[in-house]
């Protein structure tokens, strides 16, 4: 099981509490990730990529591996430790006042 | 069960306040949305109990939520706004091609005669319909590539379509208005536009006689009159009585004549209602007094003060926060960016306050419940 991390506003929006595990066929990528979690939590659709265009929103972040992969292709695979459910992928939200 | 449901949307959540005929004793629930700003909430005339809401912020993007309880529980619908013909280009700031690109939906109005059916206005400017409640929806592109869109430019907030205005007697009458484009309207059901601002007069625009550029802040029509429409531009409040065709000024004696929300009395067509703001640079209101301006069709107006601020006072009305209910006394309600919301419920001669410690007030409606 692949475990995903998210931020505080998309956890109440897909309605849960903390991380969430999905099935992912391999090669476990961050591409693939998305469309299963977009596939079990409907509501996230366009809240973390564009709908069409699948581009990752500006305020958003992926990392792995204490690594901030936002800017690797996102059909790159994952390191194992994320595909083998040791460590989470992480979808971070920009930091910010007011 | 309330007589009255206030739909508040606000820069950190949305709230929701209820009250007997009365309209003195107040409930209020929430926050929906904690943190989040909401844009907007609107229910169905015509099912009372489901209401739209609109998340929107720059890191997740648009959400839209439907209750279909009254607004005690929420569910995410459809969200993807995407435009209908290649998007082209308007004019960004510094008068250059820019992209269309969808940021928002600035305000949402569901029809009068179909519970599925409702309109989104959204930045930058288009005009979205759903038929399925808000699970899917779809562009009237006929505005967006009205001839002039090219020309189309944003106000300081965005090009924001902010207003949508449907004839109740005639479905296939829509008013529209555009941040800083102007004012448009179709008679075909949002298939064709035209654009509606004869006799608005900008002063930043060089030709007096510009058909697009007017930062039109605000419509309103009441339902039983929908040829007579009040307009509050970014100066200037206009009144037309032939649904847009031509406008005149009918700002008269108000203190100043910029501002962004006008209303209308719901038992009383003529009687119409402003709140001046000191100027485009500064948004407040004259001399740190809150003061909304009633009149009757327009040039002179009297100041409804009694329970509202009238010192050291210094938010803003923003152009979708007044509303209207249609008790046999019209309640006349607004909220202000210091997060004060406030009711008359009579008709504007006594304000109090619904809630005063409110985040930012964007926008309130008003439900009168059966």
């Amino acid at each position: 099981m692949v475990r995903v991390q998210l931020p505080y506003h998309l956890r109440n929006l897909a309605r849960v509490s903390s991380e969430v595990e999905l099935e992912v066929a391999a090669p476990v990528t961050v591409a693939r990730v998305l469309d299963a979690l977009e596939a079990a939590y409907p509501m996230l659709r366009g809240t973390i990529r564009d709908h069409a265009s699948k581009q990752r929103r500006a305020y958003l972040r992926y990392f792995a591996c204490q690594q901030d992969i936002s800017f690797e292709p996102t059909d790159a695979p994952l390191p194992a430790a994320v595909a083998e459910g040791r460590e989470p992928l992480i979808v971070m939200g920009a930091i910010a006042g007011g | 069960m309330p007589n009255v449901r206030v739909l508040i949307g606000t820069h950190k959540g949305a709230f929701i306040a209820t009250s007997d005929a009365g309209r003195k004793n107040w409930n209020i629930s929430g926050p929906f949305f904690g943190g989040l700003p909401i844009y907007h909430l609107k229910g169905s005339p015509l099912n009372p109990d489901r209401i739209w809401a609109s998340q929107t912020d720059d890191w997740f993007g648009q959400v839209v939520h439907r209750s279909d309880d009254g607004g005690k529980t929420w569910a995410a619908i459809g969200n993807e706004f995407a435009y209908a013909s290649k998007p082209g280009t308007h004019q960004w700031y510094d008068g250059t091609p820019h992209p269309w690109d969808f940021k928002r939906v600035w305000h949402f109005e569901p029809s009068y005669h179909d519970a599925d059916t409702l309109y989104a206005g959204v930045e930058d400017a288009a005009l979205f319909k759903s038929t399925d409640g808000g699970a899917t929806w779809a562009e009237l592109a006929g505005l967006r590539d009205h001839r002039t869109g090219s020309q189309w430019m944003p106000g300081a907030g965005g090009l924001c379509l902010h207003t949508i205005i449907l004839d109740p007697q005639n479905p296939q009458r829509i008013v529209t208005a555009i941040s800083a484009a102007g004012a448009f309207r179709s008679d075909d059901g949002g298939e064709t536009w035209k654009t509606i601002t004869k006799g608005l007069k900008s002063n930043f625009l060089p030709d007096p006689e510009a058909e697009v550029g007017h930062c039109v802040h605000h419509i309103a029509m009441h339902p039983s009159h929908p040829n007579v429409l009040f307009m509050q531009k970014h100066w200037d409040v206009m009144r037309s009585d032939d649904a847009g065709d031509t406008w005149r000024e009918i700002s008269g004696n108000l203190p100043s004549d910029f501002g962004f929300v006008v209303d209308i009395h719901a038992h009383d067509p003529q009687t119409i209602y402003v709140v001046p703001i000191k100027s485009d640079s500064e948004h407040y209101p004259p001399d740190g007094k809150l003061r909304v301006y009633r009149s009757k069709g327009g040039d002179e107006w009297e100041a409804l003060t009694q329970g509202l601020p009238q010192k050291d006072c210094y938010v803003n009305v923003l152009r979708d926060a007044m509303a209207v209910d249609t008790l046999d006394e019209c309640g006349v309600y607004f909220g202000t960016t210091g997060g004060q919301v406030y009711v008359s419920p009579d008709g504007g001669d006594n304000w109090l306050a619904i809630a005063e410690n409110l985040p930012a007030v964007k926008s309130v409606e008003v439900q009168t419940l059966k």
